[in-house]
């Protein structure tokens, strides 16, 4: 498929989006749908470290709770709308990837991932002691009402989400085509090889870092709006964080539909769950079905490889 | 075996006094290596004396405690490893790291991305020709045999149009067969200009390879001459007789 | 006079939180320093026996009591756990670390969000009676419930040391982080001894229990606080050096606290995760840790 034809079709779902909330249904799938679609663009964004580079993030939300307070800090001091305040956050989190990166990302994967780790704590501290923020009691965002068109603000907080996600999937899509994944592929199975072959892994994965930080920020700004409230708890939240690991690690990391897939398949049950049983024990078993992944995959879960052939492989000689 | 006149061509690798320790261990204490243009150099020695560390200093993998190494006469001590492949170093691993999770053919686009000219297509299937693996060029690298592997590495390094090459035990675990297979694609680059630095513990296919060879013992050279010298040199048998007797 | 007062206090609260800083990183410094098994479940751990401890202390028993039977019975746990990890990663042919760190990640998760449903979110407490009181010296207040713990740290750190330097299953724990090869030689398989120092390492985390409950009311949660801190001092010592790890403590507690005194008590998180990224920036191997 040619950039193109990509750039076409994430035009068309975004299109298909402004036609929903025409749709005769309760409001309550804009809320849920808004939900699963916040999990594919934070699964995609998430992907294009760790499934693409191999270098796990297990800060998703500190980038994601960073765009959702840069966005609910300008919309408090300059009032901007929603599609500039996602931009802003966006920027936010490329600067933070790209910090982190430049940081971390010269040692062994092992200290990104502690490292990210510990940024959600420091982060989630620091918006703690922000009065400006809301401190720890969070922050009420009283936003200006959707464009009629919408019908509501869920239905118009759905629509932009549904847009940030199409951004994500395409940008996800475009560097996995490109040299940039090709890099980031070779740097996942090997990285000395990859850098005696010419390719420049700092700078890949430095890259690779922010695309995902910007794009997990992007992620994250539009919540103020949607919740009408945002606090320390839900925007950093575990489940954030988990999700962002567990979704691309069940539906593949190897492409951009991998993390689509596993953020519908869980996401929606996720939903079912959170109605059905408690919020606790939803992250339980998401929980549980991470280690049971883990500890099953065959050959390493984040190698994914197909299985070697060898013994079957038909030599042309 | 062709030769090469030695006496007014240029020198390609230089490196000097090369140290590098892990904590308490000296794996290399004052190494100087040096490469012509399109010579063929063998460096020997037995386990744990510093070859594979001389080799990641050169190729940067490591940097050097103390010493310093010069491609083309340009100080790359602290260049990172992609820098110099820019340069024109190419390695190969001892155990061969194959980019898993793409085909042969995506494995050579990757060198290429970097030091491909408009046709990059055309520049990989040309290399994979010149190693025999063409025809395996959609078929995952996980799908390689021992021979194909190694095979892979060397079309990987090939990629990139290096001026050197540096093979680090490209032979371990070949057949007799095999071993005379990669021999012959080696000396097929050397006659088109390629420097190559031949680390093995295959004896008589260093001895057979090489103009010149280096003997290295915990960290040091301890002999360097031309393969007949070195191999009769008694203090290079003592280290490998020493080390028969141990087995 | 009120300066030198406060830098005092400051210095002297440092000096307690560092050591148990200390002690909380212990097990984490011998799994992943010496097993190089990034547990990053360990601060979960804690808090699993600070509750443990709680519950032994609502029946009357002191916590620092407590915590030796609990210690065994986390022993025990370490080495099961061990096994299970061994068949499943181990012998797979090499660790694939950030597939095993993903593991703990989520075990550290089930086990928080388990605590969240069987005990709730209200945090637990121990009634000790020295807790809430302190001991004045000079210019300097050290209340003990800072006090206590800070001692329990070197005495534990102490005995550890002693045991890997001193017995033969200290040695062969020793001589396995630095390879595996001249064990096998010896005939001691090296998959026993490392699970002998898994369980070690998880028997330690009742010890932080113990310091975590006494220093104040432990939550769920409570373990995210101390990431942070646990792996800048795991990070600051350099992997596998236990008076490092004490040392590293040592001086992230007194910087926290130097900031906090001076600077603002908010900043103190932002102190040790600083010296997390500038220690992987400048020097990766750590104060007192060994390139491998």
């Amino acid at each position: 498929m040619r950039p193109a034809a990509a750039f076409g079709i994430a035009a068309l779902v975004v299109a298909a989006g402004l036609l929903a909330p025409k749709l005769p249904v309760n409001t309550y799938y804009f809320y849920a749908g808004y939900v699963v679609l916040q999990f594919v663009a934070v699964a995609t964004a998430w992907n294009v470290l760790g499934g693409y580079g191999g270098y796990i993030n297990f800060g998703a939300a500190a980038f994601f709770g960073a765009g959702a307070y840069a966005a609910a800090g300008l919309f408090k001091a300059f009032g901007l709308p929603l599609p500039l305040q996602i931009m802003a956050a966006a920027g936010v989190g490329v600067a933070l990837g790209a910090a982190m990166g430049y940081l971390t990302l010269r040692v062994q994967g092992v200290y990104f991932a502690i490292a990210t780790l510990s940024l959600v704590v420091v982060l989630e501290t620091l918006v703690h002691n922000v009065e400006y923020l809301g401190g720890a009691r969070g922050l009420a965002i009283l936003a200006p009402p959707a464009p009629a068109w919408f019908g509501g603000r869920t239905q118009f907080a759905f629509f932009v989400m549904l847009a940030v996600a199409a951004a994500s999937v395409l940008a996800a899509w475009l560097i996995e085509n490109s040299w940039i994944g090709r890099g980031l592929r070779a740097i996942r199975a090997s990285e000395s090889a990859a850098e005696c072959a010419g390719v420049p892994t700092l700078k890949l994965k430095i890259l690779a870092c922010a695309v995902s930080g910007g794009l997990l920020a992007a992620a994250g700004a539009p919540y103020p709006y949607y919740a009408s409230y945002i606090e320390p708890g839900t925007a950093f939240s575990l489940t954030v964080g988990l999700n962002a690991i567990a979704m691309p690690l069940i539906g593949g990391t190897r492409s951009w539909a991998g993390p689509v897939m596993g953020a519908v398949l869980l996401g929606t049950l996720q939903q079912v769950a959170t109605v059905t049983i408690s919020s606790e024990l939803n992250v339980l078993l998401v929980g549980l079905a991470l280690i049971a992944f883990v500890a099953a995959a065959p050959n390493g879960l984040l190698s994914l490889p197909r299985r070697p052939r060898s013994k079957d492989a038909i030599r042309h000689d | 075996m062709t030769d090469s006149i030695v006496t007014m061509t240029h020198i390609i690798v230089a490196a000097r006094g090369v140290e590098k320790s892990f904590g308490a261990v000296k794996a290399l204490r004052g190494v100087d290596l040096t490469l012509r243009e399109g010579e063929r150099l063998g460096i020997i020695g037995p386990n744990g004396s510093g070859k594979t560390t001389l080799i990641d200093c050169i190729a940067g993998v490591l940097g050097p405690d103390r010493g310093e190494i010069r491609l083309a006469g340009r100080d790359v001590t602290r260049l990172p490893p992609h820098r110099r492949a820019r340069l024109g170093l190419a390695r190969t691993f001892q155990i061969p790291q194959p980019f898993k999770g793409m085909t042969v053919l995506e494995n050579l686009l990757v060198p290429l991305d970097y030091s491909g000219g408009p046709d990059r297509l055309g520049q990989a299937l040309a290399v994979l020709r010149s190693v025999g693996l063409d025809r395996r060029r959609d078929d995952p690298a996980e799908a390689l045999s021992q021979l194909e592997l190694r095979k892979l590495e060397l079309a990987r390094a090939l990629a990139g149009s290096p001026r050197v090459l540096i093979a680090d035990e490209a032979m371990a675990g070949l057949s007799e067969a095999e071993i005379d297979e990669v021999l012959k694609i080696l000396f097929r680059l050397n006659e088109s200009g390629i420097a190559i630095i031949m680390i093995e513990h295959i004896m008589h296919a260093v001895m057979r390879f090489s103009e010149r060879i280096q003997c290295l013992e915990t960290g040091r050279v301890i002999a360097e001459g031309t393969p007949a010298a070195v191999a009769a040199d008694p203090v290079v048998q003592r280290v490998y007789f020493g080390e028969q007797a141990r087995r | 006079m009120l300066l030198l007062d406060l830098a005092l206090n400051a210095v002297a609260t440092g000096l307690m939180l560092g050591s148990i800083y200390a002690l909380l990183a212990l097990g984490l410094a011998i799994t992943f320093g010496i097993l190089h098994v990034p547990n990053i479940a360990h601060p979960a751990l804690m808090v699993v026996g600070a509750y443990a401890l709680a519950l032994a202390n609502a029946h009357g028993l002191d916590p620092i009591a407590a915590s030796v039977p609990v210690a065994a019975a986390f022993y025990a746990a370490g080495l099961a756990f061990y096994e299970v990890y061994y068949r499943l990663f181990e012998r797979r042919g090499g660790t694939d670390t950030l597939q095993s760190l993903t593991l703990f990640f989520g075990l550290a998760l089930v086990i928080e969000v388990a605590l969240l449903m069987g005990f709730g979110a209200d945090p637990k407490s121990v009634d000790v009676p020295y807790v809430g009181q302190s001991w004045t010296v000079g210019l300097v207040t050290l209340p003990y419930r800072l006090l206590v713990p800070a001692l329990l740290s070197p005495a534990v750190m102490l005995l550890l040391w002693l045991y890997l330097k001193l017995s033969r299953a200290g040695l062969a724990i020793r001589a396995v982080a630095s390879g595996e090869t001249p064990l096998a030689i010896v005939g001691i398989a090296p998959r026993r001894v490392k699970r002998h120092a898994f369980g070690l390492a998880t028997a330690s985390a009742a010890f932080g229990g113990a310091a975590l409950v006494i220093l104040g009311p432990v939550g769920p949660f409570s373990g995210h606080a101390q990431i942070g801190r646990v792996f800048a001092v795991v990070v600051l010592a350099g992997m596998g050096s236990i008076p490092g790890t004490l040392a590293a403590g040592l001086a992230i507690g007194v910087a926290e606290s130097l900031v906090s005194s001076f600077l603002d008590p908010s900043w103190s998180q932002g102190v040790a995760f600083a010296i997390l990224l500038a220690t992987l920036a400048a020097r990766p191997t750590g104060l007192f840790g060994v390139p491998r």
